[in-house]
């Protein structure tokens, strides 16, 4: 086997993210996985309906019909009345095994204390291709409600057949159907006792509509708190097998770095399992301090090619440009050049984007355990089948021989796609032959993982002496093409994404480049406002027709005073758009102490509407983490990097936001239930950078350009 | 090698370990407490909090042979029996968390700002659990929380942070 730990997996920030074909196999057949279930209810879903087929995995399946059957086992319900809930989809903070109970809980009426989320595992959960792109409220959400609502159709119908009622003339409520003209009642489990019985999915089910929602809407607490306050819960770091050691990894002197001599005796006289396969140099030891010693009393020598750094960033990745790309990478409409030529006036800028990490606090973990040529893996990531398919691709074994399970994981933010502390695990394990279990110091995390793009984006925009905009032209160098394209109503567009050759590993983080897009969008947008002498404000609402996001304009606009007086130091401005089907609307004020430089984010109003609310507290908590969290790229986080190696990664070298950092935070939420929910992780982050940018122009007069916008203080001319 | 011995929770436990291991390792490996979380190992985030003598300290850069004997106070004893402690009690009802696994220290942070001082102003928590990161950005929840639970009368349940 041979593992690079540097950039074997290719990874890019979005359209392409997971385009890789991970074969669909169901590990256990019909019958073992009925017999593993017990008697009870099961509601399954044969071949491919419709809705599931593009978020669990029909994406690049085999599409001749001669494909196997697939049997998707979504929900149980047990003798005892428990209901069990299987998806692949994987709890990362962002609460959805509460949301997802919530909803199973509103469509089968049972109560939600009933209600056990099974998520993650390869051999118990329906395949998924991960979690990621906000798309577990659009689609999982709603799959889970169909899934709930036909079984309780057929406990329904179960109950009729018993008392020889119409179907129709029962209620559930409760776990229990009753029938109203006789107030008999019987609790589904005594229906389920001593059968087996299977519901197909429906292609079509009647759902209950938001308005008329009970349980989902509601602000229910997280439903597993408690384990989380008392320390309880078992992260993937926190994993522990009998008998298991502890791994630890050598690291190249630098990325891309061959091995050219190593000298391992003294490691191996500690006692301790020393593996060397190819670039792959590890050791297992009884405990993490000991394996630490081993490692570093190994001597190694490596060799490495010069590479970039921060310095030539930008003329680097406007240097290295791959192919144009795909058709979807070009938009263009109107006749872009000649309305330059007549617009009243014309503005271009540069915006740029800094790596950045995504330093979830739980690291990269691991727990690798071998039965013969049968491996499970215990391991945070937000794509368990994907670590399946590259455990089996690394062991050189089948899928169903490899079982991944993710227990709920000190987050994510996009930055947990791959599996290379799961292949580490397992390789020592197979070595050692016993279990194994490998966590990434920060140190690891920071460098060995990957980052979120850095990019430049050039914007030029055309605009008439009324406020209406007539071009816009915008190339985005590597950052990646999320919210790329305008949603301001303007003819003559053309928008490019020109992919690179990168410096460093890159892939997905919380939002994607919609963050670096919208940054210089909401930015010239500004910069145009003032071209024209017309209020920041007036002039988005001027060129905007999107009434969702004229929405959140106005109500944050609303609630933020916009319109009123400043004080000396102190700025205003705001940032917004569209993404992920969320419209988010952010107002920021700044107060900057023009002796110092000090940049101090004062206040952040944002508005953000995403359809039906399903968790008024949780959205409230996704809109509040996403803007402090932004707070981090827009203002110091950036990675440090040259010849190979990152120059910041211990958290006292990479500043992120703090208690001390702290604006007073607030949300104007837009409940919109004749619209269907969609996800909040990522759009609420989109709208802060160009607001702090901007009230950054309104209180000095200094337009910065570049993300993180102020990492020493702002330097005034 | 050696035979350390250690107070957790208000047990004895001789743990036969290097003594310069992190109390963190010690902790999660040999006492299987995983509670106290690794995030930066280099005590700049807090997630490894424990009460050492009353006093809040990072575990990850606390060697195991330095606090023998001493009283060691971590997330899994702050319960008292089934009763939260009131600042366990206090996250929860502020919803102040996210993935949570900042959670652990932030509370052990909490308490022993509350030990010193019991009716903290904004101000005083901002300053005290600056130390402590939550990468989800709850941080103005676990503000409201810890205000909330100055308020709640800190009875035995509290003992955790003062034996």
């Amino acid at each position: 086997m041979s593992i690079n730990t540097n950039c074997d997996i290719p990874l890019e920030p979005e359209r392409y993210e997971l385009t890789e074909s991970v074969p669909y196999r169901f590990d256990l057949d019909r019958r073992d996985f009925f017999r593993f279930l017990g008697a009870g209810i099961v509601v399954v879903s044969v071949l491919k309906p419709v809705m599931v087929a593009q978020e669990s995995g029909g994406g690049r399946r085999r599409r001749d019909d001669s494909a196997p059957k697939e049997i998707n086992a979504w929900l149980h319900i047990g003798e005892d009345g428990r209901v069990t809930v299987y998806t692949g989809k994987v709890e990362i903070g962002q609460n959805i095994r509460t949301s997802l109970s919530q909803a199973v809980s509103e469509e089968l009426h049972a109560p939600l204390n009933r209600i056990e989320m099974v998520m993650g595992d390869t051999q118990l959960t329906p395949f998924d291709m991960g979690t990621f792109g906000s798309r577990t409220t659009p689609t999982m959400n709603l799959q889970l409600r169909r899934v709930a609502a036909a079984a309780r159709d057929t406990l329904i119908g179960l109950a009729a057949a018993q008392w020889k009622v119409d179907p129709q003339s029962l209620v559930a409520s409760d776990g229990k159907v009753t029938d109203p003209k006789t107030n008999r009642s019987i609790e589904y489990a005594a229906l389920t006792k001593g059968q087996q019985l299977t519901q197909e999915l429906p292609q079509e089910d009647p759902l209950i509509p938001a308005t008329d929602w009970k349980v989902s809407g509601n602000s229910t607490p997280k439903v597993d708190g408690r384990e989380f306050v008392t320390g309880k819960h078992r992260y993937p770091s926190d994993q522990k097998l009998p008998g298991m050691l502890y791994g630890k990894v050598l690291r190249p002197a630098a990325f891309d770095a061959t091995l050219t001599s190593l000298d391992t005796k003294k490691a191996e006289q500690m006692g301790v399992t020393v593996v060397r396969d190819g670039n792959f140099v590890g050791v297992a030891a009884p405990s993490s301090h000991a394996a630490e010693a081993a490692i570093e009393a190994i001597h190694a020598e490596w060799k490495s090619e010069p590479q970039p750094s921060n310095k030539e960033l930008f003329d680097y990745l406007r240097k290295n440009t791959t192919e144009e790309g795909d058709d979807d990478d070009r938009h263009e409409v109107g006749s872009v050049d000649q309305a330059f030529r007549s617009a009243d006036h014309k503005l271009q800028a540069t915006y740029t984007v800094q790596y950045i990490a995504h330093v979830p606090l739980e690291p990269r973990a691991a727990v690798a355990k071998w039965d013969g040529d049968q491996l499970t893996v215990w391991t945070g990531t937000q794509r368990p089948f994907g670590v399946r398919g590259q455990l089996a691709e690394a062991f050189h074994i089948p899928e169903d021989h490899v079982r991944v399970r993710m227990p709920d994981m000190g987050s994510g933010y996009g930055g947990k796609h791959t599996g290379e502390t799961a292949i580490e695990a397992a390789r020592l394990a197979r070595a050692a032959k016993r279990p194994v279990k490998v966590v990434w110091t920060r140190e690891e995390e920071f460098t060995w993982a990957y980052f979120r793009p850095a990019g430049v984006i050039d914007l030029i925009g055309g605009v008439r002496n009324d406020g209406t905009i007539t071009a816009w032209e915008m190339h985005n160098y590597n950052s990646g093409s999320a919210g790329i394209r305008t949603y301001y109503d303007v003819p003559n567009q053309r928008i490019v994404f020109h992919p690179v050759k990168t410096p460093l590993r890159q892939g997905s983080y919380r939002a994607l480049a919609a963050t670096a897009n919208h940054f210089a969008r909401e930015s010239h947008m500004d910069e145009l406002a003032h071209a024209v002498k017309m209020d920041s404000l007036e002039f988005r609402l001027r060129n905007l027709k999107d009434e969702r996001l004229r929405a959140v304009f106005q109500a944050a606009g609303k609630q933020f005073g916009w319109g009123s007086s400043k004080t000396a130091g102190q700025g205003f401005g705001m940032g917004g758009g569209y993404e992920k089907l969320g419209n988010i609307a952010t107002f920021a004020e700044v107060n900057v102490d023009s002796k110092s430089g000090e940049v101090k984010v004062a206040r952040v109003v944002s508005a953000f509407e995403c359809g039906a609310i399903v968790n008024p507290d949780n959205l409230r908590n996704q809109v509040e983490g996403s803007n402090v969290q932004g707070l981090g790229g827009a203002l110091f986080e950036v990675i440090q990097f040259e010849n190979g190696k990152i120059l910041n990664s211990r958290l006292s070298q990479y500043r992120v936001p703090r208690f001390s950092d702290l604006p007073k935070l607030e949300t104007v939420l837009l409940d919109r239930k004749d619209i269907p929910s969609v996800g909040a992780g990522e759009c609420p982050m989109i709208g802060l950078a160009p607001a702090i940018a901007n009230a950054i122009f309104d209180a000095t007069g200094t337009r910065l350009r570049a993300l993180p916008l102020v990492p020493n203080g702002l330097k005034t001319t | 090698m050696a035979a350390i011995r250690l107070v957790i929770n208000g047990k004895d436990y001789s743990v036969d370990t290097d003594p310069q291991a992190s109390l963190l390792s010690v902790l999660r490996e040999d006492l299987d407490l995983t509670g106290s979380k690794y995030g930066c190992g280099e005590g700049m985030c807090g997630a490894c909090t424990v009460l050492i003598d009353g006093k809040a300290q990072r575990s990850c850069i606390t060697r195991a042979g330095s606090v023998s004997g001493k009283q060691i106070t971590t997330i899994e004893g702050l319960a008292n029996g089934g009763q939260l402690h009131p600042v366990q009690q206090a996250f929860l009802d502020a919803g102040a968390m996210q993935c949570a696994y900042c959670t652990s220290g932030m509370i052990m942070s909490a308490v022993a700002l509350l030990k010193k001082t019991p009716a903290p102003s904004e101000a005083d928590i901002i300053d005290f659990m600056d130390g402590n990161v939550c990468r989800c950005g709850t941080y103005s929840r676990i503000v409201s929380a810890i205000q909330k639970a100055s308020k709640l009368p800190m009875g035995a349940a509290a003992k955790g942070g003062t034996r």
